[in-house]
């Protein structure tokens, strides 16, 4: 079999520089950063949720607080598929009147999304919920979009779309796999580390 | 992991990681303000008690609620077992209603394994007679874990009744798989035939063995399952056997107290022992049971039915 195509199609000042943006357009669409905080989604919008504070800080020169989301207990496929692994939810602060930017790597199905809308009313009612992703690959199957997106990025459905960052993978990157050649194992991997990216 | 847990002997030391690494992050649900997430819904556990419990059948309870399972509580009083009906038809009732869990307790060793063999619910071991109660065992590891960076090569004491005690037999074959060092503390007529096959450490003298360990573990004297003298007088066991301030004193400064209670104070504990706040875990021990049964039946029933037709773990693009 070859080996699957894989394009790289963003690059680590790719990476950044959408980054930068996305943090402008919150500045802009929320006049500031007051009252505002960012979530990340395990596993890759945790990283991606730190990087966007640091930078919301940079440009209004308050700290932005920053929390990480489990989705895994609230997803919509348990029960099909074998348990996932969980991890740490972190929100270290009230969610009570807040504007929230959730933040993902890949937004795709949409599925991960709902799950995280649902598990951030559990800890609380933010008066805002906004969302930022690094990719938008479409396919979606809920009727969700994203606020701020990165790069949107036509794929075909059993394409793949990894997106690398240096805190988890060792270097920032977008990479893309496509069609059916990535149709067998390149779905697949250790059990439980679904993301948005590859989870249907 | 097997679709059931009937014994500590089920789990491989990747199971047991993966249940206390999931048990930790679950522990955190108990501090939220909404204390339950959706992840069972529609889904239905069964106590099936036909022995008193308090802690085991509570900690079940509040488990499978804070994961939204519905809950029935069935205990062998005022049930149909006082007209006599047997634990197979029982079983075969509960199976017909449509249950997706049997956590059983009952005062029959083996009584589990012959209830997985008659449903297709997911059976788990609350407590068979004197033999085992994994997950007893599955929460001191999470909270020695606490503790401990590892399990490994850590040091731990039971001491007491080991002849009745089925949290004894599941915490050394657990401990075991985690490649901890178990000594079994014990006058000779309180420790079962053929324990020397367990694998653990045996030794009748307490004082000697205390100065040694991280943990030291307690066991209840089991007097409602004791017919025959096993010893003098609760006295002199309490003399030789009991953990006071002055044996307390012995162990190592990090050294911690544990007991699966109820506690008989005065006998194998003392009261400012169990009371002390810097060495019993004992209270820790009880909140932790939650988390780690959270964390199991997540574990067993996150998944598909057996007979669901197969669909594969699908994650992350690891092949790039």
């Amino acid at each position: 079999m070859p080996a699957p195509e894989r394009a790289m199609v963003m690059d680590q000042a790719d990476v950044g520089r959408a980054l930068t943006r996305i943090a402008h357009e919150v500045v802009e669409r929320n006049r500031g950063t007051q009252g505002l905080v960012v979530v990340g989604i395990h596993t890759r919008g945790v990283p991606l949720a730190r990087r966007l504070a640091a930078k919301l800080g940079e440009i209004e020169g308050a700290q932005v607080p920053t929390g990480a989301l489990d989705v895994t207990m609230y997803r919509d496929d348990i029960g099909l598929r074998p348990p996932g692994a969980t991890r740490d939810t972190d929100l270290p602060f009230d969610l009570a009147g807040t504007v929230v930017v959730l933040v993902d790597d890949v937004l795709y199905t949409g599925r991960t999304i709902r799950a995280a809308l649902d598990a951030l009313t559990d800890f609380g009612r933010p008066r805002a919920i906004q969302l930022a992703v690094l990719v938008d690959r479409g396919h979606r199957e809920l009727p969700l979009r994203a606020d701020y997106v990165g790069k949107n990025l036509p794929t075909a459905p059993d394409g793949v779309v990894k997106v690398l960052l240096s805190e988890t993978d060792g270097r920032d990157g977008v990479l893309v796999m496509e069609g059916e050649a990535s149709a067998g194992d390149g779905r697949r991997g250790r059990t439980g580390e679904a993301t948005e990216a590859t989870r249907r | 992991m097997k679709k059931h847990l009937l014994s500590a002997a089920d789990l491989d030391s990747g199971d047991i990681t993966r249940i206390l690494d999931t048990a930790a992050h679950l522990a955190k649900v108990t501090d939220r303000a909404i204390k339950k997430v959706p992840t069972l819904r529609g889904r239905t556990v069964c106590n099936l008690f036909f022995e008193d419990s308090t802690r085991t059948r509570i900690s079940f309870e509040l488990a499978a609620k804070r994961l939204s399972a519905d809950v029935i509580n069935f205990t062998a009083k005022g049930s149909s077992v006082s007209k006599g009906e047997s634990l197979k038809d029982t079983a075969i009732t509960l199976e017909a209603m449509g249950v997706d869990a049997i956590v059983i307790r009952h005062g029959a060793s083996g009584a589990p394994w012959r209830l997985a063999e008659w449903v297709d619910a997911v059976v788990i071991n609350a407590g068979d007679g004197t033999h085992e109660h994994p997950t007893q065992a599955l929460l001191d590891l999470y909270t020695m874990r606490q503790r401990f960076p590892t399990l490994a090569g850590l040091r731990v004491a039971i001491v007491g009744d080991v002849l009745h005690s089925r949290v004894a037999r599941s915490n050394v074959l657990a401990l075991g798989t985690m490649g901890a060092e178990v000594t079994l503390v014990a006058p000779p007529t309180l420790l079962p035939a053929r324990v020397e096959t367990w694998g653990a450490g045996i030794s009748y003298d307490l004082d000697a063995v205390l100065p040694k360990q991280d943990v030291v573990m307690l066991l209840r004297m089991q007097l409602e399952r004791q017919r025959a003298g096993f010893f003098p007088s609760l006295r002199e066991y309490a003399r030789l056997y009991g953990l006071d301030a002055r044996r307390l004193e012995a162990m190592p400064e990090h050294a911690i107290v544990m007991h699966p209670g109820p506690m008989n104070r005065g006998v194998e504990i003392a009261a400012d022992v169990a009371d002390s706040i810097e060495r019993s875990v004992i209270a820790d021990q009880v909140a932790n049971g939650i988390s780690v049964r959270m964390a199991l039946l997540y574990l067993l029933l996150g998944g598909p039915a057996v007979g669901d037709p197969p669909v594969p773990a699908v994650v992350e693009g690891a092949a790039l």
